[in-house]
């Protein structure tokens, strides 16, 4: 075998479907079944809108040219792929001047966004508050299934060879005379290849702990509410300008701002919250009436619709808010595929891309620098 | 038998305490609403409120389930097509 990846979810499968699609023979190991972990709990988001211009930003470009390139390969219907574009509301004066500064940054870096009067806004998305000072337009935005987009990966990468193996959890790592990696213990035995990727998602830091590489990947909470199914009433990805600054914010105590979207089954999901505690799986009454909240205030019509549920999920942070992408100088043999919190869906087939390129040795379309391993160990030094 | 409501404009008996579910059973019926993609008809599959298959109007509010909805007195309850928010739809 020349790849292990372990973790089965999104960005596990894309590491798998563009390492399989350059001939490399790979393994994908998951303690569970396929997409059932950090992937799961996410939303589906694929966003350039929400990312000031930063390596992320570039990684989200990427990421978004990769996504159109298998919407037109595989089906975009395979994968609920929309490309429905991105909506963001501005409520106050002081949030739309932000809002025009960011987009215009944005736009020199080469996304398309548009400046929204509260009119426009309107003709956009009719079911909207008039309370608005402006908006955005992301053409760009995208929205897909996770679990389906993650198993259609991993169908597409057995077709080009490689093998999947749930319920085998890594239990440690087999390293050569020299200090390379030269496999891994799991559950169901052993595992040898010459390149094992971490793409264990909200886990991703336990398995680079195993390996001896640590890398600082912690888990933050966030739930979604999910409507009865409607009509399309909600025709974008919309958020309020003030996710952004939530995004980018490292407080432990919890953050609420509305991301609201319809889905191709009917039903509107309202994200989405961040809080940091642990891997507590309590459902939080405050934090679901919160969301609701905000969700009614920018789209009035919500408070007389039902909810069917509520879900959450651990997205993988990173103390930086970069993802860890790359090849780890500390352990030769270990690549690592993670903590790209809540973006990870969106940033799964760039992050795949350019593990793939990097395990061959071809050059990465991107610098990996700025996500790399061992920058957490520099920065405590 | 105590309660009345309407039921497409037709009236039906009901016992107090009974879902509109359990009324719309004993009266005869056994759908009462359409699918949204396909048309297809639905009544009470699990009976326990976690399928969302016996939604109905009632009152005027989609998307009411039939096996925990509690008839009262005087209700109309009507038949759902799809999601029943028709109003919503641009």
């Amino acid at each position: 075998m020349d790849v292990l990846v372990i973790g089965a979810g999104m960005v596990g499968a894309a590491c798998a479907y563009y390492c399989a699609a350059a001939g490399l023979r790979v393994a994908v190991l998951d303690r569970g079944p396929v997409a059932a972990g950090t992937t799961s709990g996410g939303e589906g988001n694929i966003l350039v809108s929400d990312k000031e211009p930063s390596a992320e930003l570039d990684l989200a470009l990427l990421s978004v040219g990769k996504w159109v390139e298998l919407g037109e390969q595989v089906g975009a219907d395979r994968l609920e792929l929309q490309h429905k574009g991105g909506v963001v509301v501005a409520r106050t004066a002081e949030a739309a001047t932000g809002l025009a500064t960011l987009a215009k940054e944005q736009r020199e870096h080469g996304i398309t966004a548009v400046d929204l009067t509260p009119a426009e806004l309107r003709d956009l998305e009719p079911n909207l508050t008039r309370d608005t000072a402006a908006g955005a337009f992301y053409p760009q935005d995208m929205q897909v299934q996770p679990m389906l987009a993650a198993a259609e990966l991993l169908r597409q990468a057995r077709d080009r060879g490689a093998s999947l193996h749930t319920d085998t959890e890594v239990l440690g790592f087999r390293t050569g005379a020299d200090g390379r990696l030269t496999g891994v213990r799991t559950g169901n035995g052993d595992f040898a290849a010459g390149w094992v990727i971490n793409a264990a998602g909200s886990w991703g830091g336990e398995i680079a702990a195993l390996a001896g590489a640590p890398v600082p990947v912690l888990p933050r909470r966030g739930f979604i509410l999910v409507t009865e199914p409607l009509p399309v009433a909600v025709r974008h990805k919309v958020y309020s300008a003030d996710y952004v600054a939530n995004v980018a914010s490292g407080d432990a105590g919890l953050e609420t701002s509305v991301v609201v979207e319809g889905t191709a089954a009917g039903t509107v999901l309202i994200g989405a919250s961040r809080e940091r505690v642990g891997f507590d799986r309590a459902v939080s009454l405050p934090v679901l009436r919160a969301l609701a909240g905000h969700a009614i205030d920018l789209f009035p019509f919500l408070a007389e619709v039902g909810l069917l549920r509520s879900y959450l999920g651990f997205r993988p942070y990173c103390p930086d808010h970069l993802p860890v992408i790359g090849p780890d100088p500390r352990v030769v043999g270990l690549v690592h595929a993670c903590g790209h919190e809540g973006a990870g869906i969106g940033l799964s087939v760039g992050t795949g891309h350019l593990i793939a390129q990097s395990i061959t040795g071809a050059t990465p379309d991107l610098d990996l620098h700025p996500f790399r391993p061992d920058r957490f160990a520099e920065e405590a030094a | 038998m105590s309660y009345r409501f309407s039921f497409a404009d037709k009236e039906i008996a009901a016992e107090a305490g009974q879902t509109v579910g359990a009324a719309l059973i004993a009266a005869g019926y056994r759908s009462w609403r359409t699918t949204r993609h396909n048309g297809a008809p639905r009544g009470i599959f699990c009976g326990i409120g976690v399928c969302f298959d016996c939604l109905v109007t009632v009152n005027g509010r989609a998307n009411q389930r039939a096996c925990l909805t509690e008839v009262r007195s005087g209700d109309r309850v009507e038949p759902q097509e799809g999601a029943g928010r028709a109003d919503l739809a641009q």
